[in-house]
């Protein structure tokens, strides 16, 4: 996989690039600032990029402007966000395409390595991955809202595991229950939200989203 | 008022006859001011015999009223507003009381504007009045008199004795009538200036209020200031450092255990993980507490509409603000007020729906919030429409709060805040 990365802090950088190449990733570029972010995005031959919202000259919401815009001139260009906090407006913005390929995860997700590795294969697949707090919040939202039937403790666990985009099997690995079990739920919480269900994997996280925050 | 401003208001046709009206009104309240100045003066006089004393505080009230009276229709003809005296003082006995008024720089003023209104104010009332007045005498009446009353009969310098001495009369009426309702207008401007400076509060008066009120809210920002570190502090000593304490603590003690017990170092080390995730939240939240991210990357329009997406209620936002970005301490002020608000809409007032609407008009943010909840809030009791006053205070900011039984409730803040130069994502340089 090639992966272009985008983080100001050395250190982090440092990390992430030795983490990416432990699991045969390829760093095609790395930056520290935005425009160079948005001269990667344009430039380079990617799979993925992985980009902290915060970046120079403003340390602002640079990297996510940066994405967002190569996004517009590649649709559906793969791009995984990394932050020190969620933010329900961001989670929509980055949505809003409805393209899928798109990922918004709290940096602190990137020292469980294998579900950060999964993620950023998830979304350079074209599949859609948010962290946990934005689809808890979106949950406790809607619940209180009454939208719908609320989901029992077990399939919140499912649907959060599956919005971070994580495979069948390994949500029942991590649940302990049979992955016939997670199926299961998957069907009985896209009933409950009223989805159809599409043979495609990894669209599902991405309807369901998009139900929520309808 | 400027004479462009009276220029303006169109001081013609309609407008004269209003000021005309109002040199009218002013004519007769002069009588009201020279019965309570006179009133007040007799109360002096009989100081001596004691009864005086008594008789002082009502005298000074009645011409209080009357000269607020004054005040507020100065403040509403000029459109600038008079700063009004302190009240005035209560004694616990009359005649302590009355030693208290005395000694009471306001009343010295009202007594002083009583003595003077009726002859400046009231004469340049009567002037135009008196003009229109005889001129219409001369053009209204003589004209059907003049023939009745035979020689002697004289308007003005003019003797009325032929229909052209009375054609003359008639023009002479009318221009008098022109010249007085040309004179109302600056007439009333003059009354008002002179009621501003007979009854404005000393300069020296309001700027020991300005003082007091600043040095006030200024120990009360750092009130809130010092609170706010505190909490800081307190937050970070007992939350993250503490977490990452016991974090090197089970480090150095998976370290020593990773060649005897390696499944035992092993299951530390996933403590270690999940201690330093918690660590991380803590200072998440503390960050969030101190300066909500969205609204350092973004400013106040879109932290609004965050916290509308992260609400459980419909939450409508509409914003009208100029571009670039307020300064950053109202901005503050004004996102923390809105979240306190939209939290009292959901907690205490039963609401479903809530419209938020951010405004600027070039010299004031206004934001308001309206719920459709159950309404009879109140500003003084909940302990979160304190707070969010004492924040607006530092700002000389407003929280109005309109909140009838039964709703809906709309509370509206207004902070006095230039919108600074846009500043564009690039303009900031390197930061």
């Amino acid at each position: 996989m090639r992966v272009v990365l985008a983080e100001d802090l050395f250190l982090l950088r440092d990390g992430l690039t030795r983490t990416l190449r432990e699991h045969g990733c390829e760093v095609v570029a790395s930056v520290d600032n935005g425009p160079a972010l948005v001269r990667a995005l344009a430039e380079t031959d990617l799979d993925v990029a992985v980009i902290d919202i915060r970046l120079p000259p403003t340390h602002t919401d640079e990297g996510l402007k940066a994405a967002l815009e190569a996004r517009r001139g590649r649709p559906g260009l793969p791009v995984l966000i990394l932050s020190q906090y969620v933010d329900q407006l961001y989670a929509h913005e980055l949505l809003a395409s409805g393209e899928g390929a798109v990922g918004y995860l709290l940096k602190d997700r990137v020292t469980r390595t294998d579900q950060f590795i999964d993620a950023l294969r998830t979304v350079a697949a074209g599949g859609t991955v948010m962290d946990p707090q934005v689809i808890a919040r979106l949950l406790t939202r809607s619940e209180k809202r009454g939208r719908t039937d609320s989901l029992t403790p077990r399939e919140q666990e499912v649907l959060t595991l599956m919005a971070e985009g994580r495979s069948n099997t390994a949500v029942a690995q991590t649940l302990h229950i049979s992955e016939s079990a997670v199926a299961k739920h998957i069907a009985s919480i896209f009933a409950k939200l009223g989805i159809e269900q599409s043979p495609e994997d990894n669209r599902r996280v991405l309807a369901v989203l998009a139900y929520l925050k309808g | 008022m400027s004479p462009a401003a009276a220029l303006a208001r169109g001081w013609t046709g309609r407008g004269r006859w209003v000021a005309l009206g109002r040199c009218q009104v002013l004519g007769l309240a002069g009588f009201l001011v020279v019965g309570a100045g006179m009133l007040v003066g007799g109360a002096l006089a009989l100081l001596p015999v004691g009864v005086g004393f008594r008789l002082l505080p009502p005298a000074a009230g009645l011409l209080r009223r009357l000269s607020d009276r004054y005040r507020a229709r100065a403040a509403r003809w000029t459109g600038r507003p008079l700063s009004p005296p302190d009240p005035l003082p209560h004694g616990t006995s009359a005649r302590r009381g009355g030693a208290a008024i005395l000694g009471d720089d306001g009343f010295w003023h009202d007594l002083r504007w009583a003595w003077l209104e009726p002859w400046t104010g009231g004469l340049l009332a009567a002037l135009p009045l008196a003009l229109v007045e005889y001129g219409a005498f001369g053009a209204l009446v003589q004209p059907f008199v003049w023939r009745r009353l035979g020689d002697g009969n004289w308007y003005a310098f003019v003797p009325v004795t032929s229909t052209a001495t009375m054609v003359t009369a008639l023009l002479l009426g009318l221009a008098l009538i022109a010249v007085g309702l040309r004179l109302a207008p600056v007439m009333t401007t003059l009354h008002a200036r002179l009621t501003h400076r007979l009854l404005s509060a000393p300069r020296t008066i309001e700027l020991t209020r300005r003082v007091a009120r600043l040095t006030d809210t200024r120990a009360a920002a750092q009130d809130v200031h010092a609170a706010e570190l505190t909490r800081i502090e307190r937050d970070l000593h007992d939350g993250a450092q503490a977490r990452l304490v016991a974090l090197g603590l089970t480090l150095d003690e998976a370290t020593r255990l990773l060649e005897t017990d390696p499944g035992r170092a092993r299951t530390l080390l996933l403590d270690v993980r999940a201690a330093s995730e918690r660590a991380l939240q803590d200072l998440r939240d503390l960050v969030h507490g101190v300066l909500p991210p969205v609204l350092a990357d973004r400013g106040l329009a879109d932290a609004v509409r965050s916290l509308a997406l992260d609400s459980h209620l419909d939450v409508e936002v509409a914003v009208d603000l100029p571009p670039g970005r307020l300064p950053s301490p109202v901005e503050s002020a004004a996102y923390f007020a809105v979240s306190e608000l939209l939290t009292n809409a959901a907690k205490h007032a039963d609401a479903t729906r809530v419209d938020i609407a951010l405004t600027h008009d070039g010299t004031r943010l206004r934001a308001s919030v309206t719920d459709d909840g159950h309404g009879g809030a109140d500003a003084s009791a909940g302990t979160g429409l304190l707070g969010v006053r004492r924040r607006l205070d530092t700002f000389d900011g407003t929280l109005a709060l309109h909140s009838p039984p039964g709703g809906p409730t709309t509370a509206t803040l207004e902070i006095p805040c230039a919108s600074s130069s846009p500043k564009t994502s690039s303009s900031c340089a390197t930061a």
